[in-house]
This record gives C-alpha cells, structure tokens and sequence, in this order.
C-alpha cells in the first residue's frame, strides 16, 4: 500500500506526520518503506535517522552532436518542444538544462549525428533506520531546474517500494514535482492548517488529487489557531478530515530538535496506527463505490 | 545590416521593451535602407528556453545585430554561436535606437561572457 503526504502549502507539517505514519506502523511489524520525494529540499532522514548507505546518480540521457556527421539541417532543432537543441549559423547547440530527455532529435536526425549521453542531475540515497524503516530520499543537484525526473527514479527503486506500506511524503505544491510523487498513490493524506493560506493551498492540492482519482483525506495541523473555514471547506466538498494536531509549544519545540512526533508523545503511536485503521477503510469503501459504478 | 530591436508593440517611434528572450515583438530594421517591420515574438509566450527560441528567430530572419535591455545566460551563448551582436540600450524607440546604432553609440555586450 502507498499512502503519499502532500499538503499544497508548505511547512504545514507533512514531513512531522509522514516520519511519524512510518515509525508507528514500523512498530506493529509491518515492513515499512518512507520515500522523501521532496527532491529539492529533503529533510525527513533527521527524523528517521537512517543509515544512508546506498548511493545512485540520477541521470538523464541527453544529445551529443558529433559537428563531423552533422550537416545543420535543423530537424533536431524542430522537434525539440523545449527549445533545448538549436542551429545557428550551421553549428547544432545543446542546452543540457533546458532538455527534458525524449530523446525525439536523436530519432530524427537524418544523418546519425546524435547519440545519446548521461548527464547527472542528481541522486539517490536510502539505508535502514533503527526503527527498521527502509528510507530512500531524491537529492536534487543545486541549480538544476528539473524534479521530476528525480522523484521517478525513486519511485522506481525496487527495494524501497516492495515494501508492505510505503509512506511517500511529497514536496509542496500542486504542479510536476506532486503530480509525481502521488501518482499511483492509494491513499493521498492532506495536511493543512487551519488558516486562510492553509485553505487556499489545500483547494488546489484536493483538485489535484481529483484530477488524478486518488482517494483523500484531511490532517489539520496546528489546531486551534485560524477559523474554521477550512473544516467547512472539508464539510462541503466531502473530505474526512481524520485527524487533529493541536498548537501546541512542545511540540513545536520537539520537531525542532528533530524529535518525531512519537518520541514528543508516545500516546500518538496509537495515534497514528489508528489514523492507519481509518485510511485502510475510506481506501476500501472507495474500491466498492468503484465496484458499484 | 538587419537590426532587430525588442519591442512592446512594434512600433517605430514608441518606447522599446527591455527585455530580449520574452519581449511581445521585434522590430527589424535595414540599416542600409532604414526601412522596417515588426513580427511577434514566437519565444514570449512559450514555457521554457526563450533564450535559445528567440536567437534561432532572429538567426532565421537573417539579423545580424540586436538592441535591447537585459539578455539572459542561454540568449547570450546562443547569439555567440549565431555570430548575432547584441547591443545595449534600455530606453529610447527604434527610430532613436537605429541612429545611435548607425553614430555607433551604443554599448556592445561580450557575448562570451557577460
């Protein structure tokens, strides 16, 4: 099963409650897998804690013109959606970061001027915990503007995802680098806060996950501050808003020193292993509407 | 010699655009004859890589020199290879550009490194 953590707006405590989904379901036995896809900014090993002894580049194939075939006839450059190959004045350029790596000049070039090559945009890492949590995490390279193709090469990394429960926590937003790490998602947990900015942000993460058919449910962190809009929000468009995290000092002052929500309040290992039991039921009630329709 | 100099709204004798890869319009100018005319900007609307987009547009319509005010680092590499040479200029309209163009008064830019 992967259950993915996204929120919309960033710093609402997806990291906290993804780390702390993956320690309480690690301690009932379950193999537990947690995959950190915010490539650009990855920090969920400070609380899992493992130790990152595998290591894999990240590369994208990219063109490489040999200037001796190429004749400059520019099929290459028409083809390319991103404008990252283009002739001028005879000669074939390449734009290695504007490239997405289709692949599609090297098919049509006439003349077999292009072949491909590697290029490095980032890497893997992933080891064991103590808990016994099977971690990997995508290290995007400074300066590259790609995440994308990060996030799917660890979603491909066969150790990590075989596990019973893989827990995914997604990088902020609702554009590519999401849409990404929650595909083929079976459960996607929002976590908000209740606050206007929580609310705008969760709108656009909810449609998204519409847009992709995945099964959701609602975190709201910080309790107690804000207004309400954002259960009435829940109320109405029908998202089950499954658990609460109230604003709370010790807490805060815990996550800073980069405890897990579990070693703050051992309680919440109940906690979370419930919150597991209620995600289980909405994913299964939602394979029987879809059995009915 | 083809100028093309970055523009709002591809007029002759109204204010340029200071930006090159993502301007609305280009208005090419002959030197030799001083005549001109404006074409869209293919590169101001497209998603990513105006810089390399713009420089194969203008390499295509034969310019041999640009004016305009900012000129990013993939415009730049890609104008070097084009053999494009781009100017400086941020204010000032086509019409008054062109002088200054042709009283050589404008700054070049060294597109090897900015």
């Amino acid at each position: 099963m992967l259950i993915a953590i996204a929120s919309g707006k960033g710093g609402t405590g997806k990291t906290a409650v993804a780390t702390a989904l993956a320690c309480a379901l690690a301690r009932t036995g379950l193999s537990v897998a947690c995959l950190d896809c915010d490539v650009e900014a990855p920090n969920a090993h400070i609380f899992i804690q493992p130790d990152l002894v595998h290591r894999k580049p990240v590369e994208m194939l990219i063109p490489h013109v040999d200037a001796n075939l190429c004749t400059g006839c520019g099929e290459c450059a028409k083809v390319c959606q991103f404008h990252a190959v283009v002739v001028l004045g005879g000669k074939t350029l390449v734009f290695p970061e504007l490239c997405h790596g289709c692949g599609s000049c090297t098919l049509v070039c006439p003349e077999g001027a292009i072949k491909e090559v590697p290029r490095v945009m980032g890497i893997l890492e992933g080891g064991l915990s103590p808990d016994g949590i099977n971690f990997g995490r995508g290290v995007l390279n400074v300066g590259e503007p790609m995440a994308v193709p990060v996030i799917a090469q660890l979603k491909k990394w066969r150790d990590l995802m075989d596990a019973e429960m893989v827990i995914l926590d997604s990088p902020p937003g609702a554009s590519c680098p999401v849409v990404e790490s929650i595909r083929g998602a079976n459960f996607v947990l929002m976590v908000t806060e209740p606050t206007p900015f929580g609310l705008h942000d969760l709108r656009q993460a909810y449609d998204l996950t519409r847009e992709l058919d995945i099964t959701a449910g609602v975190i709201i962190n910080r309790d107690g501050i804000g207004n309400s809009d954002v259960e009435g929000y829940c109320r109405e468009v029908g998202l089950p808003v499954l658990l609460r995290i109230p604003l709370e000092r010790e807490i805060g002052e815990g996550l800073a020193q980069g405890k897990t929500l579990l070693e703050i309040h051992p309680e919440y290992e109940v906690t979370f292993r419930n919150l597991y039991t209620q995600i289980a039921e909405k994913i299964a009630q939602s394979a029987v509407i879809d059995g009915v329709q | 010699m083809k100028l093309a100099i970055s523009s709002h709204d591809g007029k002759f004798d109204t204010p340029i655009s200071d930006r090159f890869g993502r301007c609305r319009q280009f208005v090419f100018v002959e030197t030799e004859t001083g005549n001109w005319q404006a074409k869209l900007n293919p590169a101001s609307v497209t998603r990513g890589g105006a810089g390399a987009q713009v420089v194969q547009f203008l390499a295509d319509n034969g310019v041999e020199a640009t004016i305009s005010g900012r000129y990013g680092p993939t415009a730049l590499t890609a104008l070097e290879a084009a053999g494009i040479q781009a100017y400086i200029a941020t204010s000032g309209t086509p019409a008054s550009l062109s002088e200054k163009f042709l009283a050589n008064e404008l700054a070049q830019v060294n597109t090897a490194k900015d």
